[in-house]
């Protein structure tokens, strides 16, 4: 059995240990260590998105980054989106825009959504859509989300 | 009088006849009376006291059970077509 | 027959029930299940795409840290060769294990050989490659043509062609022999003053579900089995395990978790009798999860085939005869939707005379699944293709040649039966008049297609609990899993009933034990089934409601009538109660209501969609852009128009993607050498403009509100709209899919 590894990160804002093996991803401690399973997995290589998470400021694919890469590192989380009585802005427009189908990627889309708003708050629809290339979504069609990230900038910007 | 259109690869039973008419009140009333006059039929409609899997039944255009008790009204039009494979149609039970 | 009237809650656009769970990754997936003392378990695969298993020696795996237990088809009971029906057609039980764990040969690269569960994922995976299999490697026949000559290597020795009942008597890799006949075709094409033939090829695709498989069984020491797994259909993964497992129906307990997408690749069961076996074993719960290759190369595609078709027409654009010669790849064991697809070939058309041939052929590939109007894209592609070449030649409108032809109420399909009320005229029309159709096309290598499609939908069972609650609300019990927003669709029909808002209903998806039977989330029916369920329910607690309203005022359960959402007496007396009143009643007038449905309705009613697209092909790349595209079809009734929109959406992006970029691509060994999201190229939003869906609603009298299924319809016209529009673009036909840039480099003779 392989050896675990101490890790010391920031998680959605708290200070949180955990124990893993040196080849566990992100993706594995945040799923089995920490049951934080609003990332997922869908190809477990960095081309589906599913597993989006915002580390230390930039998004990343949370299968893409060893679990001892996060020591010292800022990570924010689908499950950190929201304050406890109010969704995030993205999160009501996925709502209200019915961008979402089975849902299995909405928390990737929506994690790398904001990291887009973040560093560009008012994006034009192809900007939207080369941003969210990374994600793959097989219900949409797209459509539906695109619209829900314009909307999300818009309500934001006003 | 109900009428059984006879798929084309059975139509060699019918001596190329597609639509025959004949009493029956259910299915299986149907079933027999067409074996009555073209034996050998049922055998390739049916296994046991069923249709064959893989065979559908579509009483006036809509797929039934398959079951024999199916009533059927006396202006029917019944066809027996290849069930739908492929994980679509097919009743469970 | 369908109401004509306004709607309170359908037709509205309320939030989705599961929304926030959704939203905020709350909401449980299959692999999101944990249970103390949970066992991880791993498929090995076949390296080969056809072998004879000689050995199988586990002892090296067995013996390795952390290995609880090791399977093989040695630890699945003997499979008679005999047929079952199991809530996805009908099944050779023997086939249905050998998918399962190969025991005699493997069939495809990737076809599951042993299981090892271990107290970790990375453990399991390493286990894995101790297990020692010999193999004896034989030709695998990879092509669905090469697949019938007479020599070819045969998959199954005791396979033989069957034809309605009649089997052949060689074995062959043609599995089945289809044929529909209407009239005199040979003298329908001597009417003709134009024949058009053409033969068209389609890859191999797959539903590109985002979410693997998984499961996760347990088995208690009374014998009770639960499994905790995504699928489409809770009852019939109860059933096929049952099969599989020789084991009492009443003994298994399926509990479905939010599924990932399915698309009708997660109907058939895989890993799920993997995860029992393992849990029997060990003794401890045991998940099973594939991942992304698992799921390429391991799970039903739908099929690669062969499509021949000829029609023929007058000069002023009747067309007077259509055949067609369909052969389907099935994939290792028979299953091919040859069947569906030869419904459906030429359902958009009234043809007097037609010939209809459909072949289900094995091949050393995985066993195909059902995948979105299984069998008819694949059709389409070719008969759309040729009406717009006859079009073309005639100089007519190819709209106008779909509407001089199209199919009504009244005409026999092909395949016998006929069309009850259908929309296949009003999505034509609603076409043609759109701004899109209208709008100028002219540029240089730009162009403009259209194709129609056709797919039949089912009804199927269902069933809906209603329990009532005090405060004027209900909770809907369903076992429909959702994959598209159905919790939604389902309680708007059930408060339209009551009268009360879409949020008054708490709608649950629950386990086996839970509900009546109900078939699987696929054939575009839970809308149409579960709803109707829902509405006889909401009916069944009307009635029941009335009854208290009765027993409050002292009047016969007669004098009681219900409209918008009011109870009032009609015998004189002045006598009124709201539903959310009586609600909080119900204690003082016989205790608790509860409400009941179950249907299994025959007039599901087929949908029709009509697509527009305007491409840009490059000409140095011989890549194909999509400008523009609007998807029309007939939904019956839209009980919540957004998801109706996205299912439009979402079916014409996977057509999209089955045009120009997916396919299975294979070396001469048989190996799969795309199997990642990678190379494996599905649309990303930066492929796509958005998709204009126009929803058009010719109300289905098979249903209380006319819905129509509409989930399926959407990805049978793009692939012949695209090659359409690539025609008119650079004058070229494209014949085979995809049409990926160096197939139109080679067609533009750039290489």
């Amino acid at each position: 059995m392989a050896r675990k590894s101490h890790v010391q990160t920031t998680i959605n804002g708290e200070t949180v240990e955990f124990l893993c093996e040196s080849r566990q991803s992100l993706l594995e401690v945040l799923r089995d260590e920490l049951y934080l399973t609003g990332a997922k997995e869908g190809c477990n290589n960095g081309n589906c998105g599913a597993c989006s998470v915002i580390l230390d400021g930039r998004l990343v694919n949370s299968c893409l980054v060893l679990g001892v890469e996060t020591e010292g590192k800022s990570v924010e989380t689908i499950e950190g989106l929201a304050e406890p009585d109010k969704l995030h802005p993205i999160q009501d427009a996925f709502l209200e825009n019915a961008a979402l189908q089975c849902g299995i990627c909405t928390p990737g889309f929506i994690m790398s959504a904001k990291a887009l708003l973040d560093s560009n708050p008012n994006p034009t629809e192809h900007e939207i859509r080369y941003w969210l290339a990374g994600n793959l979504c097989r219900c949409t069609g797209y459509d539906k989300i695109v619209k829900a990230v314009m909307d999300a900038a818009k309500e934001a910007s006003a | 009088m109900p009428t059984v259109v006879i798929p084309p690869l059975m139509r060699k039973f019918t001596g190329g006849e597609e639509n025959i008419t004949l009493p029956g009140a259910t299915v299986r009333e149907v079933i027999d009376n067409l074996e009555s006059r073209y034996p050998g039929i049922k055998e390739r409609l049916c296994e046991e006291d069923r249709l064959k899997p893989g065979i559908a039944i579509y009483i006036n255009g809509l797929l039934t059970r398959g079951s024999f008790l199916e009533r059927v009204d006396t202006d029917a039009e019944i066809h027996f077509l290849p069930a739908i494979g492929g994980g679509v149609a097919e009743p469970s039970h | 027959m369908a109401e004509k009237k306004e709607y309170k809650v359908i037709g509205t656009r309320p939030i989705r029930h599961d929304g926030v769970d959704k939203v905020t990754g709350r909401a449980l997936y299959g692999a999101d299940f944990q249970m103390t003392g949970l066992l991880h378990g791993r498929v090995l695969r076949s390296p080969h795409a056809h072998a004879r298993i000689i050995s199988i020696d586990t002892s090296r795996a067995e013996a390795y840290p952390g290995v609880k237990g090791v399977v093989t088809a040695q630890d699945l009971p003997e499979a008679e060769d005999r047929v079952a029906d199991l809530g996805e057609g009908a099944v050779n039980l023997k086939y249905l294990c050998d998918n399962i764990l190969a025991s005699d040969k493997v069939l495809y690269k990737g076809h599951a050989v042993a299981a090892v569960a271990a107290t970790s994922p990375h453990i399991a995976e390493e286990a894995c490659t101790l297990i020692d299999v010999e193999y004896e490697v034989l030709p695998p026949v990879l092509e669905v043509r090469q697949a019938m000559e007479a020599d070819a290597p045969l998959l199954h020795e005791s396979l033989k062609t069957t034809s309605m009942g009649e089997a052949a008597d060689e074995p062959s890799n043609v599995a089945s022999h289809i044929q529909h006949k209407l009239g005199d075709p040979e003298k329908g094409f001597a009417e003709a003053d134009i024949v058009v033939e053409r033969d068209f090829v389609t890859g191999t695709v797959h539903q590109g579900y985002i979410e693997p498989h998984n499961a996760t069984a347990h088995f208690n020491q009374d014998g009770q089995l639960t499994i905790w797994c995504s699928t489409q259909g809770a009852f019939t993964v109860r059933e096929q395990v049952a099969e599989i497992l020789q084991y009492p129906i009443s003994k298994i307990k399926v509990v479905p978790m939010e599924i990932g997408g399915g698309f009708g690749g997660k109907i058939s069961v895989y890993i799920k009798p993997v995860a029992a076996l393992l849990a029997k074993k060990t003794g401890k719960p045991v998940k099973v999860l594939m991942n992304r290759a698992d799921v390429f190369e391991g799970t039903g595609p739908t099929p690669a085939s062969y499509v021949r078709v000829k029609m023929g027409a007058t000069k002023d654009g009747k067309i007077t005869a259509a055949e067609a010669y369909l052969a389907f790849e099935a994939g290792a064991y028979p299953g091919a939707p040859v069947g569906p697809g030869a419904m459906c070939i030429f359902a958009p058309y009234s043809i007097e005379n037609v010939v209809i041939d459909g072949y289900d052929v094995v091949v050393n590939k995985p066993k195909t699944a059902p995948y979105r109007a299984p069998g008819a894209p694949n059709a389409a592609f070719g008969s759309e293709s040729v009406v717009d070449e006859i079009a073309e030649k005639l100089d007519i409108d190819p709209l106008e040649i779909r509407l001089l032809n199209g199919a009504k109420e009244g005409d026999r399909r092909a395949d016998g039966p006929i069309h009850p009320r259908i929309g296949c005229i009003e999505t034509l029309e609603t076409a043609k008049a759109h701004p899109h159709y209208t709008a100028p096309n002219g540029k240089k290598h730009h162009g403009r297609g259209v194709a129609s499609g056709y797919w039949f939908n089912i009804g199927l069972e269902s069933s809906v609990t209603i329990n009532v609650n005090s405060d004027g609300t209900i909770n809907l019990i369903e076992g429909s899993t959702d994959i598209g927003g159905t919790r939604s669709s389902i309680a708007m029909q059930a408060a339209e009933v009551l009268g009360i808002p879409a949020e008054s209903v708490n709608p649950s998806v629950v386990d086996t034990n839970s509900v009546g039977y109900t078939a699987v989330t696929g054939g575009s029916r839970t809308t149409y089934a579960t709803g109707y369920a829902a509405y006889e329910a909401a009916q069944d607690v009307k009635r029941k409601m009335s009854a208290r309203a009765a027993k409050l005022w002292e009047v016969d359960e007669d004098n009681v009538q219900f409209a918008d959402g009011e109870f009032s007496c009609i015998n004189g007396k002045e006598e009124q109660i709201s539903f959310r009143d009586l609600c909080a009643r119900l204690g003082e007038t016989g205790g608790p209501v509860v409400g009941s449905g179950t249907v299994n309705p025959g007039g599901a009613g087929g949908a029709y969609a009509t697509h527009v697209v305007d491409v840009a092909v490059d000409e140095e790349t011989g890549k194909v852009e999509i400008l523009r595209y609007t998807a029309v079809q007939d939904a019956g009734k839209a009980i919540h128009p957004s998801y109706v929109e996205g299912q439009i959406q979402g079916g014409a992006v996977q057509g999209i993607g089955w045009a120009l970029n997916e396919e299975y691509i294979y070396d001469d060994e048989g190996t799969m050498t795309n199997a990642s999201f990678l190379d494996y190229r599905m649309p990303t939003c930066l492929d796509l403009p958005m998709i204009d869906a126009v929803i058009v609603e010719v109300p289905n009298p098979g249903h209380p509100y006319g819905v129509r299924g509409v989930g399926e319809v959407p990805i049978v016209p793009p692939m012949a709209a695209i090659a359409n529009a690539i025609y008119d673009a650079i004058g070229v036909r494209m014949t085979e899919l995809p049409m990926s840039p160096d197939r139109l480099l080679k067609a533009m003779g750039k290489i």
